[in-house]
C-alpha cells in the first residue's frame, strides 16, 4: 500500500486525481472540505465536498486509489466532529471552519508514548 | 485438474492494473504433503491424497498417526484429487505456486447453514397478496391435485432446513498468488463462513473450452 498525505477532517484539500480518456492521461484537481473519513486499513476512504456554481458536490476517493497522484492539504481545519454532516445545510460565511495552526514540531524524545 | 486446500480467511478489495477497485476473497494456503495416490489398475481411478495443516504429536491417537507414511508427521485435513495434472511422489510438498498459470478457478466450500427457510427464501416462490383481503402471505400454497394421484409427489418444493450443504461456485478470476504469505486473492465471494475449509481447484469449463 502506498503512503498518503496526512490530513483530518475539517482540512481543505486538493485531490490530484488522474484521469485516463482513451490513451491519454490527464490530471484533475478536486479542491474542497474533507467531511468524511471512513473504513479501515486498504478500504479505506474520504469525502470531499466543494461549491461547485452554487451547487454543493460531494466526491468519494479511496484513500488508497492508485488514481491519485497526490493529496495537498491547502488549509487546515479545527473541527469537534468526525463526520462533518452538519455543514451540508449551511452556504456561505456559515459553512466557515476555524482554522488550526499546527502545533511546532517536538524535538525527538519530546513527546512520551502513552 | 490443480488443486489445493485453503482456509477463508475473509474479503477485501485491491486496486487492478487500470485503478479499478476488485473485490477479493482472502484464502489461506499452507504447504501441502503428498501422503498417498489412488491409481486405475487398482483402485479404478487415479487420484492423489494430499494433506495440510500439521496436527500436534501428542494430540494425535496412535491409529490415526500410523496412517500416514513413514516419515511424514499427521496431518489435520486430508483431500483426494482425482486426475492431478503433476507427477507427485510420496513425501513431495508443494504450496500456492502450484497454481501459478491459472486464470480461473472453481472453488468448493460447505456454505453456511441457514436453518428452517419458508418456501420464499428457499425456493423463490413469490408468495400471496399482503393486503387487500388475502390470507395467503409467506404460504406454500397447493402441492398437488385431488383424488388422483392424492398424494404429495417427490422432490415437491417445500419448507425445510436450508444452507449447511456442498456449493461449488464455477469460473472465479484468480487475481493474485502470494507465496510468500500462502495467500490467494480470489475476485468475488466464495461459498462458507469464514476460516471454513474450502478447495480451489483449476476451472472445469474453462479448461474444457481451451
Amino acid at each position: 500500500m502506498k503512503e498518503q498525505t496526512d490530513f483530518n477532517i475539517g482540512d481543505t484539500v486538493k485531490v490530484h486525481y488522474k484521469i485516463i480518456e482513451g490513451k491519454t492521461e490527464r490530471v484533475q484537481v478536486f479542491e474542497g472540505l474533507c467531511i468524511k473519513r471512513n473504513g479501515s486499513g486498504a478500504r479505506k476512504s474520504f469525502t470531499v465536498r466543494k461549491i461547485s456554481n452554487g451547487v454543493g458536490v460531494e466526491r468519494i476517493f479511496p484513500l488508497y486509489s492508485p488514481k491519485i497522484a497526490k493529496i495537498e492539504v491547502v488549509r487546515f481545519g479545527r473541527v469537534r466532529r468526525s463526520k462533518l454532516y452538519y455543514v451540508r445545510g449551511k452556504i456561505g460565511k456559515e459553512a466557515r471552519i476555524k482554522e488550526r495552526i499546527p502545533k511546532k514540531e517536538k524535538t525527538a524524545g519530546g513527546r512520551k508514548k502513552k | 485438474m490443480l488443486a489445493v486446500i485453503g482456509e477463508k480467511i475473509g474479503m477485501t478489495q485491491m486496486f487492478d492494473e487500470a485503478g479499478a477497485l476488485v473485490p477479493v476473497t482472502v484464502v489461506k494456503v499452507e504447504d501441502h504433503v503428498v501422503i498417498g495416490s489412488r491409481n486405475k489398475e487398482k483402485n479404478g481411478y487415479n487420484a492423489l491424497i494430499v494433506g495440510t495443516k500439521h496436527a500436534k504429536k501428542n494430540r494425535v491417537k496412535k491409529p490415526v498417526a500410523k496412517q500416514f507414511p513413514e516419515g511424514i508427521e499427521p496431518l489435520k485435513i486430508i483431500r483426494e484429487f482425482r486426475d492431478f495434472e503433476r507427477e507427485c511422489r510420496i513425501g513431495d510438498k508443494f504450496g500456492v505456486e502450484i497454481l501459478k498459470d491459472i486464470s480461473f478457478v472453481d472453488v468448493v466450500g460447505i456454505c453456511k447453514g441457514k436453518g428452517f427457510q419458508g418456501v420464499i427464501r428457499r425456493h423463490g416462490f413469490k408468495g400471496g397478496k399482503s393486503t387487500h383481503g388475502s390470507k395467503t402471505h409467506r404460504e406454500v400454497g397447493s402441492t398437488g391435485q385431488n383424488t388422483y394421484p392424492s398424494r404429495v409427489f417427490k422432490n415437491k418444493k417445500m419448507p425445510g432446513h436450508m444452507g449447511n450443504n456442498r456449493v461449488t461456485t464455477q469460473n472465479l478470476r484468480l487475481v493474485k498468488i502470494d507465496p510468500e504469505n500462502k495467500m490467494l486473492l480470489i475476485r468475488g465471494s466464495i461459498p462458507g463462513a469464514i476460516h471454513n475449509t474450502i478447495i480451489v481447484s483449476t476451472a472445469k469449463r474453462k479448461s474444457r473450452m481451451k
